[in-house]
């Protein structure tokens, strides 16, 4: 199935006259940069998933929130879809433009508002990148706590819109916890503010809500987020094991003990080797899988901590645990875990980002699963995990100029997450549905589920106009989901049970 | 792996009967009003409807430690999930505020309220990674999950807590759970408001272990929780004198004689946690609770509703009037318009026929 807008899957798309919406908004909004040539729009044709890629009817670059607010006016008027797009690093496929739809980018929102130290929040526009707000707060010692892999690039405004996470979640939370207040443009143009300075608001929890909607319901142009004081220190051990399964265990068993690390993340052989080639971070290449753990806090609690979590590391079957000595071999191990994307990368000339959660107890047997998937596939996958949360990210390498093997990958990766979903999980921790998982919300979710997550967008946008075609699929697709599902169940090798 | 063996005598699986009963008031056209143990009927408007209890819907259906997960039906009785996890060391880090024995998990989903941890724990919506709900055709839909980050589709379980019911009912809850701290210190220190703001805000640019600060009566009491080697050298940094960790659990289900004295309204201030003395005339600082260092305020007065709101929204937050509530003052702060608007699109989208609790939260609703 198609992953690029299909009509006869995903709503009728009517044909844009392209000079005619570009002449209602230049007059609307004279003083706004709008792209419409060809060669001025390419670089907004994908965001980080580049396998699919699609121009849009016109790039919108507003500079001010008067223009934002004018453009949703206009368009909400003239009955012309709406994207937003952020730094176009979601590798979900959520910020791709459309044919008949204006890109609305936001990047040029980037300015930090207020650090207010006492208060420990940071007020920012939605373009601010997410390391950005750390560093600004760095001189106070406070810092933002989610930290994508992502985050010298990534948007605050997309963080938001993705409920992202990092790999100091299970201990720090989501965006969804991080965030206090927001200030939404509707598609009609309304101002209206979520959450508040204070700890709660009256009302539904909107501020929830909003969290990782993927630009379906607003579009966000401020957040307020709250601010963390550094930990005193921070140390980091890390593991190896002579086999995947034994590691798995152990992240179990350190939870156990009663410990919440800051960080555990846990890397198969295929991405270790990747990671030290392009990094050497000091990784043992010899290793079938490796944990880092990072316990951050009051030095004596953390020294207490560490010397708990080394007797836990050695009576799971560690081969090795190494402390990383001082701040700079502790940055060197996670430069190797935040660089493991771009690391595989090299060793293959696309790879394709799989992002389902599954209950930890599961570990081994879905490694198991894909191990068995990737070889009846005959593609390559390294494996990278948020191993505390249960986050995994299986990288499907391949080559996309090779005739077919897009759609194997694409095939695997189905196979994989709908794997996530039988044991008890789900396709999606952080990356969002976007276009690219669309397909296995139809796994995931019953219809009438579905039809409940439509009436939610239709409180907000009963036209369908903010980022149509994602999040959500049509009872059309999942239909023929589900057609195709039942066909091939009959004459897929080898199936697997969940 | 662990599994917690939780069967429990009377656990019971009512929600085929409670989605029979949903689908008959939607062809009756009748409204139902949804109640736990109904011990927080005070906190809210009135509800004209027949009651829906959820009582009979009981028991813990999942729990693993190790996960760090529980899963709880919605009639289950707080105290008894309280106590398993407390077998296994583990805890709600946001000590929702319990009301009797009789207080439900859906109950204190519903209402999404929090305990003196809060401000540095998070909230109930922040430990909620799963609901099931039965929806206005009387269908038992699931929304979220067991596992600890999921981002398909819309957070619905999470726009459930605090929602009063009014746009489903919930009958189960999964929830983040985590081990309880390994030492505990609570102390008392003689110092006025303003003082104690001071030092808070300072304390609060540091990563000590404090999990609770309430200043009444003239003092400051605090709560330390973390290891023992940083709440000891916490403690003795900080002075002071020793306080009973119990205080914590009688401010937390409003057992302290502040909450039982005289009739006045009892109001609930919710404010940026540094906002200097409300300029309410009539009101003394001194004689309010201000609990989670200041952004939680309590204060029992006969009192304009509309001079305390406006006060309150001008310092970026909002108050509620818990009851003993005279009718013509609303429990929750009136929306902003545009706010509103969407607020009634939700429920005649979620609840077409105001099945569920109409009114509870506002008139509109
Ligand atoms: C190498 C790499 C590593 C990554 N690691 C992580 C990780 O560890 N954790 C993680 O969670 N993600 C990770 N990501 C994914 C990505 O960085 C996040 O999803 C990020 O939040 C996207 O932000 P963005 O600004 O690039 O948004 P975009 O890609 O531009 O947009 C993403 C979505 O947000 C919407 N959106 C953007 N801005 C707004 C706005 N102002 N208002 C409303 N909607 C808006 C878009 O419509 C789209 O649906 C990684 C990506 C890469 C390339
Ligand atoms: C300050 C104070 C004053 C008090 N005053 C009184 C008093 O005057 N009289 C008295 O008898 N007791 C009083 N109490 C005790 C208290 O009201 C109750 O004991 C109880 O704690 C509330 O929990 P619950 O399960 O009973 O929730 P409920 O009261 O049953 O429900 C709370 C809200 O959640 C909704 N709800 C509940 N379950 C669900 C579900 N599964 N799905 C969707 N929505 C749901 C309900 O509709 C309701 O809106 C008081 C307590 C305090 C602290």
């Amino acid at each position: 199935m198609n992953i690029l807008y299909d009509e006869r899957l995903d709503g009728p798309a009517p044909e844009q006259d392209r000079a005619a919406i570009r002449d209602s908004l230049a007059q609307a909004i004279p003083d706004m940069t709008l792209l419409h040539r060809e060669e001025d729009m390419r670089p907004f044709e994908c965001d980080g998933l580049s396998v699919y890629r699609t121009l849009p009817l016109l790039v919108a670059l507003p500079d001010s929130l008067d223009q934002v607010q004018r453009l949703l006016v206009e368009c909400h008027r003239l009955g012309v879809p709406v994207v937003t797009r952020g730094a176009g690093t979601g590798l979900s496929a959520g910020a791709l433009p459309l044919t008949h739809g204006v890109l609305l980018v936001m990047s040029r929102f980037s300015r930090i508002l207020e650090i207010d130290p006492e208060a420990r929040i940071a007020r920012v526009e939605p373009g601010v990148r997410n390391l950005a707000i750390s560093e600004a707060a760095s001189p106070y010692g406070l810092y933002y706590a989610p930290d994508p892999s992502s985050q010298i690039a990534c948007s605050i405004g997309g963080n938001v819109a993705e409920n992202a996470g990092g790999v100091h979640c299970l201990k720090y939370g989501l965006t969804v916890h991080n965030v206090i207040k927001v200030e939404i443009l509707t598609i009609e143009g309304e101002r209206m503010t979520l959450g508040s300075d204070a700890l709660d608001a009256p009302g539904f929890d909107l501020l929830a809500l909003y969290n990782g909607s993927e630009g379906m319901l607003g579009v966000v142009t401020e957040i307020t987020v709250k601010l963390l004081p550094k930990p005193e220190v921070a140390k980091v051990l890390m593991a190896s094991f002579d086999d995947v399964e034994k590691a798995g265990n152990a992240v179990g068993a350190i939870i156990e003990a009663g410990i919440i690390p800051g960080g555990l993340e846990m890397m198969d052989k295929l991405a270790i080797i990747a990671a030290e080639d392009f990094i050497g971070a000091g990784y043992p290449v010899d290793a079938e899988a490796i944990l880092l753990c990072e316990l951050d806090g009051v030095e004596a609690d953390v020294d207490d901590d560490c010397e708990t979590v080394r007797r836990v590391l050695e009576n799971a079957g560690a081969t090795g645990i190494q402390q990383a000595r001082d701040d700079a071999e502790r940055a060197r191990f996670w430069a190797g875990r935040k660089n493991a994307f771009p690391a595989v990368g090299r060793m293959s000339p696309d790879y394709y980002c799989m992002d389902g959660t599954i209950p930890r107890r599961e570990l081994a047997r879905v490694l198991k699963g894909i191990s068995d998937l990737s070889e009846r596939y005959g593609l390559k996958v390294a494996n990278v995990f948020h191993a505390g949360d249960g986050n995994m990210h299986p990288l499907i390498l391949f080559d996309a100029n090779r005739e077919g093997e897009l759609a194997v990958a694409e095939a695997l990766g189905g196979e994989i997450l709908e794997l996530c979903v039988r044991v008890g999980g789900t396709i999606t921790g952080e990356h969002g549905v976007g276009r690219e998982k669309i397909n296995q919300m139809c796994a995931q979710f019953r219809p009438d589920e579905l039809a409940t997550f439509r009436a939610t967008k239709a409180a907000f946008d009963p036209r369908d106009l903010l980022n149509p075609g994602k999040n959500i699929p049509t009872p059309a697709r999942c239909s023929e989901f589900r057609t195709i599902k039942s066909a091939s169940a009959d004459t897929a090798p080898g199936k697997l049970q969940g | 792996m662990t599994m917690a063996n939780t069967t429990h005598l009377t656990d019971h699986d009512a929600s085929a009967a409670l989605a029979e009963r949903i689908r008959q008031a939607g062809s009756e056209g009748t409204s139902l009003r949804i109640v736990g143990g109904d011990t927080r009927f005070f906190y809210g408007r009135e509800v004209a409807g027949e009651v829906l209890s959820t009582r009979e819907h009981r028991g813990i259906r999942f729990y693993d430690p190790v996960e760090l997960v529980v899963s709880v039906r919605a009639g289950t009785p707080l105290s008894e999930l309280e106590a398993t996890l407390a077998k296994h060391g583990q805890m709600l880090p946001f000590e929702p505020p319990r009301y009797g024995e009789v207080s439900t998990v859906g109950g204190m989903v519903a209402t999404g309220l929090s305990g003196p941890r809060r401000p540095w724990a998070g909230s109930v919506r922040d430990f909620v990674l799963g609901a099931r709900v039965i929806n206005h055709e009387g269908i038992e839909q699931r929304f979220g999950g067991e596992v600890m980050k999921n981002v398909a589709g819309y957070d619905l379980s999470r726009l459930m807590v605090g929602a009063q019911g009014t746009l489903g009912l919930i009958t189960e809850v999964s929830f983040k759970v985590l081990p309880m701290p390994g030492a505990t210190r609570s102390l008392h220190l003689e110092l006025p408001l303003d003082e104690a703001r001071q030092r808070l805000a300072e304390w609060g640019r540091e990563p000590l272990p404090i999990s609770a600060a309430a200043w009444l009566d003239g003092a400051l009491h605090l709560r330390l929780e973390g290891g023992p080697s940083s709440v000891a050298a916490t403690r003795a940094r900080i002075g002071g004198d020793d306080l009973e960790n119990d205080f914590w659990a009688a401010l937390r289900d409003q057992r302290l004689a502040f909450f039982r004295a005289g009739q006045a309204p009892l109001w609930r201030l919710s404010l940026p946690h540094r906002t200097p003395a409300l300029d309410l005339p009539g009101i003394d600082e001194s004689h309010m609770i201000h609990d989670w260092a200041g952004a939680q305020r309590w204060l029992r007065a006969e009192l304009d509703a509309e001079a305390v709101r406006r006060a309150c929204q001008t310092a970026g937050g909002h108050a509620t009037c818990y009851g003993p509530r005279p009718t013509a003052i609303e429990p929750f702060a009136p929306l902003p318009e545009v706010l509103m608007k969407y607020h009634r699109n939700l429920k005649a989208q979620l609840d077409p026929k105001g099945i569920f609790n109409p009114g509870r939260l506002y008139a509109a609703l």
